[in-house]
Formats: structure tokens, sequence, C-alpha cells
């Protein structure tokens, strides 16, 4: 598993780069025009932060109540991912809503709610790195309590209709759409399983190099 | 057993704190000085902005409770008395429930309080729906406190507990105060906009059982330490 | 080995993808505007999709910087920690 990284992370580069072209052959979108196009990343990436987001709280569940230490690894690496695609997500959109709704911000329920969700994110890396003795647990009770948070988000653009678009988009995309949708969605998937990877290992190392040094003062 | 762990601890709470009221003085204060200060932010030219006194009244009761949730259970720390608490063979989700209910009650008597003066300062019509009025003060408080007493118990041995709570309570409760706040407007409506008010107790309700399940999943592996 | 590898991978996806990405649009703006909105008309869409688009390249790849960054430090400890285990024997 380990031997399929590097091929994976040049294919995934190699998407990457090649993403943007595939997007300027997309259909254009009628009422939005050209800056519709960030959906093609603006979309995947919030996909992503919410898979992230049950993917740290499925995994601190699982550290606090099996005690599981691989299981810590993981949560600690989604929920940076978290902030992360997070991040991408309330940074690429407010970008699409200044053109498409003439501001760069709304308060509407799943707009406030994924900013809940991203300093949440944060909170946890916060008690993570300051918290002290112990912050691992406390970590993990947050996580699990953010996790509540990620089936409001998903619904809550069908339950209350504002400006922005309802999750039903996705399925009925347009046929010249979908290609672009899709392969940009993909890169956006394996970029996101890849840093995981990723992350997971650095987190492995470290308990490796704290197992060494208790090695040693023995 | 479980009912009566947490009334004792409830009652524990309570005659520290009729002997000092240190707590819950120092509690209101802080709440009048939040509602002072947030007033200034508010009010233009003589006149409170439309709808500022809900706001104000869910961020003094926010504030103030993240500063009394720091305290009660620094008390706890300060006397050494948690890990009495732990040790006790009592089931450690009754602690738990017995401390949520002191917060409410802490916090209930602030509210009795500030709701009047909050009224009073920005002559807001809350005493339309009494009623409903209490309903959702005491909705939103449940949740608050649910979250605010975990969060609080879990962060006592930390060491930046005392910037990490709000860091950590303030996104965790913004569905309660969107709920309690919008709710509080739904109130001083003119007519009074009851369908409004009575859809946020209910959601707020939903939000409180939800909290108050995970909070009791939870507390159990947290303070097993 | 593996720090070299991954160094090597990024600078390629580094240097690749400016000169991939930064090919012209299949057409210029030529969109309906938004009815209700007349002052948006005069916003250019371009700058904001490329500020999206360079936004979410440059978290990518300062996050994956991170990592390498994070796993040579581990790294370079635990070749120090083995350095010293085999000198004290």
């Amino acid at each position: 598993m380990r031997k399929a990284f590097f091929p994976l992370l040049l294919v995934t580069s190699a998407m990457f780069a090649y993403a943007p072209v595939v997007i300027a052959h997309a259909d254009y979108e009628s009422t939005m025009g050209l800056v519709q196009k960030v959906m093609y990343f603006h979309a995947p990436s919030g996909m992503v932060m919410l898979i992230s987001a049950i993917v740290c709280g499925v995994a601190s569940a699982l550290y606090l109540w099996k005690k599981d230490p691989a299981a810590d690894r993981v949560a600690i690496a989604a929920a940076e991912l978290t902030a992360l695609f997070g991040l991408i997500v309330l940074v690429t959109g407010p970008l699409w809503a200044r053109k498409a709704w003439g501001v760069w911000w709304v308060w509407e329920a799943r707009l406030t709610m994924s900013f809940v969700g991203w300093l949440i994110a944060v909170g946890y890396l916060f008690v993570r790195k300051y918290g002290g003795p112990g912050s691992d647990k406390l970590a993990a009770g947050l996580a699990v309590f953010g996790t509540a948070n990620v089936p409001f988000i998903y619904v809550s653009v069908n339950i209350w209709r504002t400006m922005h678009p309802m999750t039903t988009v996705v399925p009925t995309l347009q046929p010249g759409m979908r290609g672009a949708f899709w392969f940009s969605a993909l890169t956006i998937f394996m970029l996101y399983g890849l840093m995981l990877a990723a992350r997971v290992h650095l987190e492995r190392q470290r308990t490796a190099l704290d197992q060494l040094y208790l090695a040693e003062e023995d | 057993m479980f009912v009566r762990t947490a009334l004792l601890v409830l009652k524990k709470d309570f005659a520290i704190e009729v002997k000092s009221r240190e707590i819950l003085y120092t509690t209101l204060l802080f709440a009048l000085s939040c509602v002072l200060v947030f007033s200034i932010a508010f009010v233009k030219e003589g006149e409170p902005l439309e709808d500022a006194a809900a706001g104000i009244l869910w961020i003094a009761i926010e504030f103030a409770g993240t500063l009394a949730l720091g305290r009660t259970f620094e008390r706890e720390r300060y006397g050494e008395t948690l890990r009495a608490l732990l040790l006790a063979p009592a089931p450690r989700a009754a602690i738990y429930v017995g401390k949520m209910l002191g917060i409410v009650v802490l916090l209930a008597v602030c509210e009795l309080l500030l709701v009047p003066l909050v009224a009073l300062l920005f002559r807001s019509r809350l005493f339309e729906e009494p009623v409903l009025l209490v309903a959702l003060l005491l909705t939103g408080t449940l949740g608050f406190a649910v979250v605010g007493s975990l969060f609080a118990a879990m962060l006592v041995r930390a060491r930046t507990r005392d910037v990490m709570l709000p860091i950590l309570l303030y996104p965790m409760t913004v569905p309660l105060m969107i709920g309690g706040v919008r709710g509080t407007v739904a109130l001083t409506q003119t007519p009074v906009d009851q369908p409004s008010a009575i859809m946020w107790i209910v959601l707020l309700l939903c939000m409180d059982a939800v909290f108050l399940i995970l909070a009791l999943w939870t507390f159990e592996p947290l303070m097993t330490e | 080995m593996m720090r070299r590898l991954l160094l090597v991978v990024w600078l390629v996806a580094v240097a690749a993808a400016p000169a991939l990405a930064f090919q012209p649009p299949a057409a210029q703006s030529e969109y309906v505007p938004v009815k209700d909105l007349p002052p948006v008309d005069q916003l250019p869409a371009a700058p904001l999709l490329v500020a999206a688009y360079s936004f979410i390249w440059l978290a990518a790849m300062f996050y994956l910087w991170t990592i390498w960054r994070r796993l040579g430090k581990v790294e370079a400890e635990m070749r120090a920690l083995e350095q010293r285990r085999s000198h004290s024997r």
C-alpha cells in the first residue's frame, strides 16, 4: 500500500494541474457565467470537509471507547484536513458569492454552520496543541460533539431555501458539466486520501519516536 | 440511585453557594456590565436598535454563563474535591447531571434579574407571552449548561483552561444562541409571532436532547483519568 | 529516501501546475448579467475565479509542505537517536 503512494501522488498532481483545462471546456452556466466554474472545486471541497469531519468523529469515538491509538492518529489527521478543506470552502465560497449574489457573505444556515464546524475543527487542533496532558481525550470528546453538526450542514440548504444552491444540483447536473465536475471531484477526493495517508504516517512516526525515547530511558 | 446522586451533588453546590454567594453576585454583576457595554454599542441617539434587546440578553447569558462555569469547576479543582467526587461509588453521569443542574439554577437566578432589566433598559416588550418566554429561556439555558458543564469538566485539568473554555464553547453553542435570539425576537414582535417562537422552542428542545445524550455518553470515558 | 522522493514530486507539481493551469479559458465572458443586481455587472469574474483556484492550489501545497517539514524533523530526531544508541554500544 505504501508503494502506491508516490505514483498516486503523481497522478493526482497531474490531474490537479490538468483540471483547469477540463473545467474551461465545460459548459457555461447561463445565469452566473464564468464565475460558476468555482463550483468545480468548491462543491467537492465541501464534500471532503464533511466527510473528513465524520472520519474525525468516528475515529474519536473509537478512541474514546476502545482506546485504540491508531484511531487517535486518524482523528488528528482528519481534524487537520477538516480545517484545511473548511478554509478552502470558506474562501472560495465568498469569492463566488461576491459575483453571483452580490455580497461576500450571508448569515444563512449552511454558511453559518459551516463556519461553526470549521471553528470546532480549529478548536480541536488548539486543544491537542495547548491542552496539556490528557488533551487527546478532551479533543476526542469535542470531535464527537462537532460531528453532530455535519448532517445539519448537509440538510440545511434543502430545509431553508436561501441563495445557496440545494443538494439536488449535483445529481442533476447538465451532461456538459458532469464530466468536469466528477473529474474535479475525483481529484479532490484523491488529494484528500493522499493527504490523510501522509498525515497519519507522520503521526505514526511521531509515536515511533516517542517509543524510541522511552526505550532509551530504560 | 442516579437521581439521588444528581440531587445530592446539586444540594452540595447549592449549600456552598448559599453561604458565600460569591459566584452568584459576581456573575450577576458581570452580566450587568455586559449589558452596559453592549448597550453602548447598540444604542443610537438614545434609541435602542431594533431587536437589540434579544441579542444582548442572550450574549449576556452566554458570557456570564461561561464565567460561572469556569469558576464553579475551579472551586472543585481548588478544593481537590473533583477527585473525591470521581472516587465516589456513584455513576459518573449522575455527578455530571448534578453539576449541570447547579449551573442551570445559577443561570436561572441570574436571568430572573437580567430579563426584566433588559426589557426595561431597551424598552422591549418581552413579557407579552410569559409562558413562552420562560420555556424559551429554560430550553436555551439548559442546552448551554449541558454543553458547558461537559466542556468545563473536561478542561478542569488543562493548562490553558480559562481561554480554552470560550474557544470551545462558543462555536458549539451557536445553534442554541441562534434559537434563543430568534425565539426572543419572535416574542417581541407586535403582534407576538407565536408559531415562530414555538418552532424555536421545539428546535431548542431537540438540540438539548441531542447534546444531553452525547454528553451522558462521553462523560464516562472522558473522566476516567 | 522517502522525503527526497516527496520533495521531487512536490517540486514537479509546483513547477508544472502553473504552466498547465494558466491556459486561457475557452471563451471570454459572455455571461448573462444577474438582472436585479446591476452594480455587480461591472465586477469582472475572471480575477475572482483565478483567486479561488490559486488559493486552493496554494493551500494544498502549503499543507503538503508542512507535512514534509514535520516529517523531516521527526526522521532527523530518529536518526540522531539511532546514532546515539549505536555509539553507546
